[in-house]
């Protein structure tokens, strides 16, 4: 039979990517070989639009123990002690199918880091919805809340943190980005490189459905209005076998039976195989009558390239087979060998007694095509913005409308719905900087943040790039901990628009600069195309996901202020930067213009510094300036302890909101006691770190002299508002 | 003292007891569901999480289990029992407990903190508490909705077997501090002999100052005495 081009392009593939196929073969290939090819070869297995250029991000320091490239990146944070993590997308199933589209998401993340011998100790967010008018903003924001929490409160994570954001350029393409975050013994960390030949091949956990079947292809495509007709291809999730894998596998990894272990992720068994196989060198023999099928008649297509849920391959040392499924029986999951590793360096099927595919890995995996992508440099716009042409808006109308809009608005109506405190080693929840979760039955604990600025990055990638990795680290300091790595996960439109493979490019490249400079290594990852619909795609949204550490439990801080008659300094300079800030997109729908520079020197130098004040125990409570500028941060503080602030008028602008609302970067928060200002002074002095008084603690009252006078209670109600009530509208 | 702690498929806060347990010197055994023999226990803990995936309905197939048979000889034996969130739903699914635990009031999952008020310390389980306390605990449940019919709430209501209630910070028992709909604002409830608690809020969730605070502490350490 021959491959017709029909076949060829509904598999997703080009025909000059058909012809290099056939020349690996040698001949033309059959249906299920076309199948396996699209497979690997699309654009979310391969990374062949954006390989060349992720090579560019630092992966390497002395505390990185794996990089980028297996199933997630691994850090040491001294001891014994490993923290395993990753970020990954799943936006296009949960735009069809948000519950399950999510909820798969957490599932597979979480089989990204305990496959590698960690236990999950938390799971972290980033999800993206359209504007809140678009009709189908709240279903979508219903279904993919329940979802996430449905999958990681059964499970037994506690789902610590994220961020929520709305915006029209997600409308018709939502982003759904879960992390998780492993803990693992140094010397007990499982990799997928299968080693010997002759070594039983495992399957285990869930039986195989047809669900799923090419989810990694619809990944690699662009929507359009049909896009819906697409639901049998979202995967079913199933927390409960999950959670019986997870209790399986690390007992199994107690012992020492494993050569290597893979989860069956997207394009399931096909690249769970081929990965090992690829990574040991070796080949692989499957014989597919022995695969746990879930329903009647599946063809070997239907095995391979089902994206069922909750599976694992495993490549055990052949003696220790029976003490393997000892364990699996125990927790009730299918175990059984379906086929073992050969020295032909070749995938080899077999079905009903016959061979039905036969391949060789390096086509599939290292000879996986690469495009050096043609790519247009971004044009920034100039900077013409003058406050004064605008109408005059009073500051405190200006803060409640921005503290009661969407993206700013309290998001307990979303986190209340995760179990947030499970296994009861979280220290911070979310609603913070970042979250805290002690390392269990130790002294330490890791802090973990997840962010993004689409807004910034569509205005100039380059800097937004930058800002992002630099918004992350800024984060982490603010709760007392040393930031250590990043993982990330880059969701754009289109690469093969030269427009939007510029994005990336300069998106990349802005964060290898900061990465490079702050000594932030990206540790794993994964990259989104196709984020479009009708060809029209969305805000370039790199997405950072940091991990930090704290050496002692008592340096931990939070953002809720403590004491009356203590004072607030601002750490860093305040230029006045407002174009793309919150204040012009909220109140003057001004949506122009660049983001706010980085300079990386001053970036590094204020947080160290603000650091080091807090290790020398100076710092009550801290929060990062970000979106909405001091005055919002300085109401969140309010709101987070509910004691009054009196602000200080600022003295060198004649317009207050350019002061209290601009986005300038690398800006801190830092409530201290009235007699260590002194020393605290001759600190940030030595370190070259500019800094001033902006309020003292007081009362109930937050107040800017004459201009504003607020009761912290109304604060409070005009943050905790929206959720709700955009929720109560059906 | 000696404390069992039972373990389903699907049972996700038995580590969490478990810790709180060993913390107070408890000899603490992590007991298997299709075991068919219970350690010789002080306390029998059966604990949160979603056994068998709360499929079919919240500790429905839980109840039908192995060791679930041990747990009843010991229950009408007079053992001390306690079951939290879906062990509260186990405890009444197979008859140890009345009443039903409907789906939360607003039909969402809801994971938060919490103040309840004791109603009664005269028991085993909340002596170390002053009667009227206010004390903060941590819920996370989609099932906690607590309801029974008139002649068995009359019978909890006289016999002091409502031991715990929701309310506000500040002790008061309102609509507006009950979080999932609970019958009264019921948050847990005790069997005629008071040897057997079930109850939504996690009390091992409060037992460490670092994470939370240790509210929950006197409940277990009311155990001990």
């Amino acid at each position: 039979m021959k491959i017709t081009k029909e076949q060829i392009q509904s598999h997703g593939l080009k025909l000059d990517e058909y012809k290099k196929i056939k020349n690996f073969l040698g001949r033309e290939a059959n249906l299920l070989e076309l199948g396996i090819f699209s497979a690997m070869w699309n654009e979310h297995c391969s990374y062949k639009s954006s390989k060349i250029h992720l090579k560019k991000l630092p992966t390497k320091n002395k505390i990185v123990i794996q990089g980028p490239g297996e199933n997630a990146g691994v850090i040491d944070i001294g001891d014994d002690d490993a923290i395993i993590f990753k970020i990954e997308s799943h936006n296009h199933p949960s735009f069809i199918e948000p519950y399950q589209g999510a909820a798969t998401g957490v599932g597979g993340i979480l089989r990204d880091v305990f496959t590698m011998g960690a236990r999950p100790i938390a799971l972290m967010n980033s999800i993206h919805f359209g504007s809140p008018d678009n009709k189908k903003t709240q279903n979508l924001l219903n279904g993919v809340v329940s979802g996430i929490g449905g999958y990681g409160n059964s499970v037994g994570i506690p789902t610590v943190g994220g961020e929520t954001k709305f915006n029209s350029t997600y409308n018709e393409n939502i982003l759904v980005n879960a992390m998780a975050i492993g803990h693992a013994k140094k010397n007990k960390i499982f990799y997928s490189k299968a080693k010997g030949i002759n070594k039983p091949v495992v399957y285990v956990g869930s039986k195989t459905g047809r669900d799923g079947i090419h989810g990694a292809t619809m990944a690699s495509a662009e929507f359009d209005e049909n896009s819906e007709e697409k639901k049998p291809t979202v995967q079913v999730g199933d927390p409960f076998t999950e959670k019986l894998l997870l209790e399986a596998c690390l007992e199994l990894m107690k012992k020492n039976s494993i050569i290597s272990i893979q989860d069956m992720g997207a394009a399931g068994l096909t690249s769970s195989s081929i990965e090992m196989a690829s990574k040991g060198k070796l080949g692989i023999e499957l014989d597919l009558d022995k695969v746990p099928c879930r329903e009647k008649n599946m063809t070997p297509y239907e095995m391979m390239l089902s994206e069922s849920q909750e599976r694992m391959l495993i490549i055990l040392d052949d003696k220790k087979e029976n003490e393997a499924k000892k364990i699996f029986d125990k927790w009730d999951l299918d175990f059984v060998v379906i086929g073992k590793t050969t020295d032909t360096n070749k995938l080899v099927l077999n079905f009903n007694n016959k061979k039905v595919a036969d391949i060789p890995i390096t086509a599939l995996a290292d000879e996986a095509p690469q495009y050096d992508r043609k790519w247009k440099k971004f044009k920034v716009k100039k900077n013409d913005f003058k406050i004064k042409e605008l109408k005059k808006i009073k500051t405190d109308k200006a803060l409640f409308k921005i503290l009661s809009s969407p993206d700013h608005s309290n998001k307990s109506w979303i986190t209340d719905q995760f179990d947030q405190v499970v296994m009861c080693d979280t220290i911070q929840k979310s609603g913070g900087d970042a979250a805290v979760v002690r390392v269990h039955k130790k002294e330490k604990a890791i802090s973990i943040s997840v962010d993004s600025s689409a807004n910034y990055c569509v205005a100039d990638p380059r800097t937004g790039g930058k800002q992002i990795i630099c918004e992350n680290w800024r984060n982490l300091i603010s709760v007392g901990s040393k930031p250590l790595a990043v993982t990330n996960c880059l969701n754009f439109g289109n690469p093969e628009k030269p427009e939007v493979m510029g994005e990336f490019v300069e998106c990349i490249e802005g964060m290898k600069e900061a990465c490079e400079f702050l000594d932030y290594p990206v540790v794993s990852g994964n990259v989104s195309f196709y984020n479009e619909t009708n060809s029209k795609s969305i805000f370039p949204t790199p997405v950072i996901g940091g991990v930090g550490i704290f050496d002692n439990l008592n340096r931990i801080i939070d953002m809720k202020t403590k004491k009356t008659g203590n004072i607030i300094i601002v750490v860093g300079k305040t230029f006045g930067h407002l174009t793309r800030s919150s204040f012009l997109k909220e109140i003057y729908s001004i949506n122009d213009g660049p983001p706010p520079e980085i300079n990386l020197t001053n970036e590094k130098n204020n947080g160290l510094s603000v650091l080091n004040l807090i290790k020398n125990n100076l710092v009550l409570s801290c929060h990062d300036v970000s979106s909405g500028g001091i005055l919002v941060a300085l109401a969140e503080m309010s709101i987070a302890s509910m004691l009054g602030l009196k602000i200080t008028k600022p003295k060198k602008f004649s317009d207050f909101n350019e002061y209290f609302f601009a986005e300038d970067q690398g800006r801190y928060l830092l409530e201290i006691e009235k007699n260590n200002l002194e020393k605290i002074e001759k600190m940030l002095k030595k370190d070259n770190t500019f800094y001033e008084v902006v309020a003292e603690v007081q009362n109930d009252i937050f107040e800017i002299d004459k201009t504003l006078s607020i009761k912290t209670e109304e604060l409070y109600k005009c943050n905790n508002q929206w959720f709700n009530k955009f929720n109560a509208v059906n | 003292m000696k404390s069992s702690v039972v373990v389903f498929p699907g049972s996700n806060c038995d580590r969490d007891i478990a810790v709180t347990l060993e913390k107070l010197q408890f000899k603490n055994t992590m007991v298997w569901h299709k075991e068919t023999k219970l350690p010789k226990s002080d306390l029998i803990v059966i604990p949160g999480g979603f056994s068998y995936g709360d499929y079919l309905r919240s500790g429905a197939i839980a109840a039908k289990s192995n060791i679930l048979n041990e747990v009843i000889k010991a229950g009408n034996d007079g053992s001390l029992i306690i079951g939290i969130c879906n062990g509260f739903q186990i405890l009444i699914e197979c008859g140890l407990l009345q009443g039903a635990l409907l789906r939360n009031f607003g039909l969402k999952f809801i994971s938060k903190d919490i103040f309840i008020k004791i109603q009664s310390n005269k028991n085993k389980f909340f002596n170390k508490y002053k009667k009227d306390e206010v004390v903060k605990l941590n819920i996370a449940h989609n099932e906690g909705n607590f309801f029974t019919d008139k002649k068995h709430l009359k019978e909890l209501e006289d016999n002091n077997l409502i031991p715990i209630k929701y309310c506000d910070e500040k002790g008061n028992i309102t609509n507006a501090s009950n979080p999932n709909g609970s019958l009264n604002n019921i948050a847990g409830i005790f069997n005629k002999n008071k040897n057997i608690l079930g109850m939504m809020p996690h009390p091992e969730r409060m037992s460490d100052k670092i994470c939370s605070d240790d509210s929950g502490l006197p409940l277990f350490l009311s155990l001990m005495n």
